[in-house]
């Protein structure tokens, strides 16, 4: 701290989408703005290429892919449009076991069943999960962490698709590069759709459903109908990630309703820093090879795991994606008092 | 146009409403008085269907619209300010109107100005806003509507009911937490309104302000609708000043 003096922050004038007018007067401006957005893309396109001589790190890679989905799906509902979903993994199960189905039963491609298990998935959760839509906060969590542990057991209990066994011979994709590059652009792809929605003026009908669901009743609009809306996009992203798991594995089974599938979202949304769904793929980004290269500690791989989530939440609570695109977003100077 | 029959409603053993009677038609402004927990609320509540009616019958335009949701109320014509303001906090004021233009009522009847079909919705939030009292050139349309003071969140209740195009326009203490100044500019815009064609129903505690715009008045205590009339005849009930008053006890 310099004595007689202050830091300043003053926030950089730009905006890109200023309701429909783009401004950008300069090279400057425009790399200004899209560095981070190539950062990332590049960044995602490249890494398969860079990690070609560590094939367990392309492994790890599609399972950052993986968790960045249904992150992104936790902060869309509960940022959004402010329900505390679970349900992660209710979703990738409902979408692996759709996706084993049609591959097994009707023969479609995983090029084939992996849209149509996400797509009919998202809507066979959506259907489960309505009547719990006019619960809020941790009522809703509830529910739908019950739903994967009840599917579990059905499952189990009717010796449904195979049992305990699980669904084998599930046909894998042929190529490993298309296999990776699938997943990856897939998720980029979702990414900035599900951004874009945020900001038409669809995604202000769910983020007033958040900020005050009566006014929007009283503005004509059927809450119960945008939230179903919602819940389908988002769990679209987690079926789609379950259904791409099963063909990736070439296995479906009770695994896929595992708890991992609904906690670690969570986490890496917190670390990331939520509402801003870019935040929740950073989180995973960070958090998915971390665990992985923890795995060296062995048992104590937990606590260690613990441990720095627990320091990240409670020196940036914010989140790390927040509290970055805060200070890139503002310059800091010094000035006299 | 709106008619009211036999209006009651019990939360649990508490009777809020007590067979409450009325109608207003086409054009009128009607106003509601009464004390505090007098049933104003719950009035509006039961018409615009936040809460359900126990007994008695709804009709608006000749059609009962008791029971029904909300959102289908507000399509038909019907649309109420909060008395505890709700804006969207997170969003800038005129984003708040979004919400309304996108909303089927306005893409329907085209809205306030059309812009529910047509345009662009941020222009036009931004002209309704102007409408209702905020300064164009200013910052306060782009602000944060939660960093807004309680003058601007009750202009901006108003507008979101307005950008639906009302038929029947329900204000519940629109007036209440402003200043005078704030209410005069106020004042006009309801006439204004209403001038326009819509028919207003306010309730109010600011009397004098409220008859300066309402031709008749009805007042309500503890559930139980006391008399209508001009205000002139209501204010000189004794009813109407026990409620306000309380009792001459005759000490």
């Amino acid at each position: 701290m310099k004595t007689g003096m202050r830091k300043e922050r003053i926030d950089r004038g730009i905006k890109v989408r200023s309701d429909s007018i783009y401004a950008l007067s300069s090279w400057r401006e425009i790399s200004y703005l899209m560095a981070p957005r190539a950062l990332l893309v590049g960044g995602f396109l490249l890494a398969p290429l860079i990690l070609y001589f560590f094939p367990y790190w392309q492994k790890v890679l599609l399972i950052v892919c993986i968790y960045a989905l249904l992150s992104m799906a936790f902060d869309f509902l509960a940022n959004y449009v402010g329900l505390v979903c679970l349900g992660g993994s209710f979703f990738v199960g409902v979408g692996g076991y759709g996706a084993a189905l049609l591959n097994k039963y009707l023969h479609f491609s995983p090029f084939l069943s992996i849209p149509v298990a996400a797509l009919g998935g998202a809507a066979f959760c959506t259907f489960f999960l309505l009547p719990c839509l006019p619960l809020r906060g941790v009522y809703f969590a509830i529910i739908t962490l019950m739903y994967p542990l009840m599917m579990t057991r059905i499952i189990e209990a009717f010796e449904l698709f195979g049992g305990t066994n699980g669904m084998m011979d599930i046909s894998g994709f042929a190529n490993p590069w298309v296999e990776q590059y699938f997943l990856i652009i897939s998720t980029l792809v979702f990414l900035f759709a599900l951004r874009r929605l945020a900001v038409e003026d669809i995604g202000l009908v769910i983020k007033g459903i958040k900020d005050n669901d009566q006014s929007v009743r009283a503005s004509g609009i059927n809450i119960t109908v945008v939230k179903a809306q919602a819940l389908f996009y988002a769990s679209f992203l987690g079926c789609f990630a379950g259904a791409y798991l099963a063909h990736t594995y070439m296995w479906a089974g009770l695994s896929m309703f595992a708890l991992d599938f609904s906690i670690i979202p969570i986490a890496a949304t917190v670390v990331g820093g939520g509402g801003s769904l870019l935040g929740a793929v950073v989180g995973a980004i960070l958090l998915v090879p971390l665990s992985e290269a923890l795995r060296a500690f062995g048992p104590l791989r937990i606590v260690s795991y613990s441990l720095i989530l627990t320091v990240v939440i409670v020196i940036k609570g914010e989140g790390l994606l927040n509290y970055l695109s805060r200070k890139y977003s503002q310059f800091e100077r010094w000035v006299e008092i | 146009m709106l008619t009211v029959r036999n209006l009651s409603k019990n939360f649990g053993g508490v009777t809020a409403l007590n067979d409450i009677n009325f109608a207003i038609s086409k054009g009128e402004i009607l106003g509601v008085i009464g004390p505090n927990g007098s049933g104003k609320t719950t009035l509006i509540n039961c018409i615009t269907g936040f809460i359900k009616a126990s007994a008695g019958e709804i009709v608006f335009n000749g059609r009962n619209i008791k029971g029904m949701q909300p959102h289908n109320i507000v399509n038909l014509g019907i649309c109420r300010t909060f008395q505890i303001m709700r804006p969207y906090s997170s969003m800038p004021a005129y984003k708040n109107l979004i919400i309304p233009l996108y909303g089927p009522r306005a893409r329907k009847t085209g809205g306030w100005r059309g812009g529910g079909r047509h345009g662009d919705r941020n222009i036009i939030a931004l002209d309704l806003l102007e409408e209702v009292g905020f300064e164009r050139e200013s910052k306060v349309p782009y602000k944060l509507a939660g960093t807004l003071p309680t003058g601007y969140l009750k202009r901006l209740e108003l507008a979101r009911c307005l950008a639906l195009n009302p038929d029947l326009l329900i204000c519940d203490e629109v007036f209440s937490g402003l200043s005078m100044s704030e209410i005069a500019s106020m004042v006009p815009l309801i006439e204004k309104l209403n001038k326009s064609g819509v028919t207003i129903i306010m309730i109010e505690h600011r009397l004098k302000e409220l008859f300066k715009v309402a031709k008749r008045v009805m007042a309500i205590s503890y559930g139980d609708k006391i008399i209508e009339g001009l205000p002139a005849e209501v204010m000189a009930n004794e009813k109407v000043k026990e409620a306000y008053l309380g009792a001459d006890e005759g000490v």
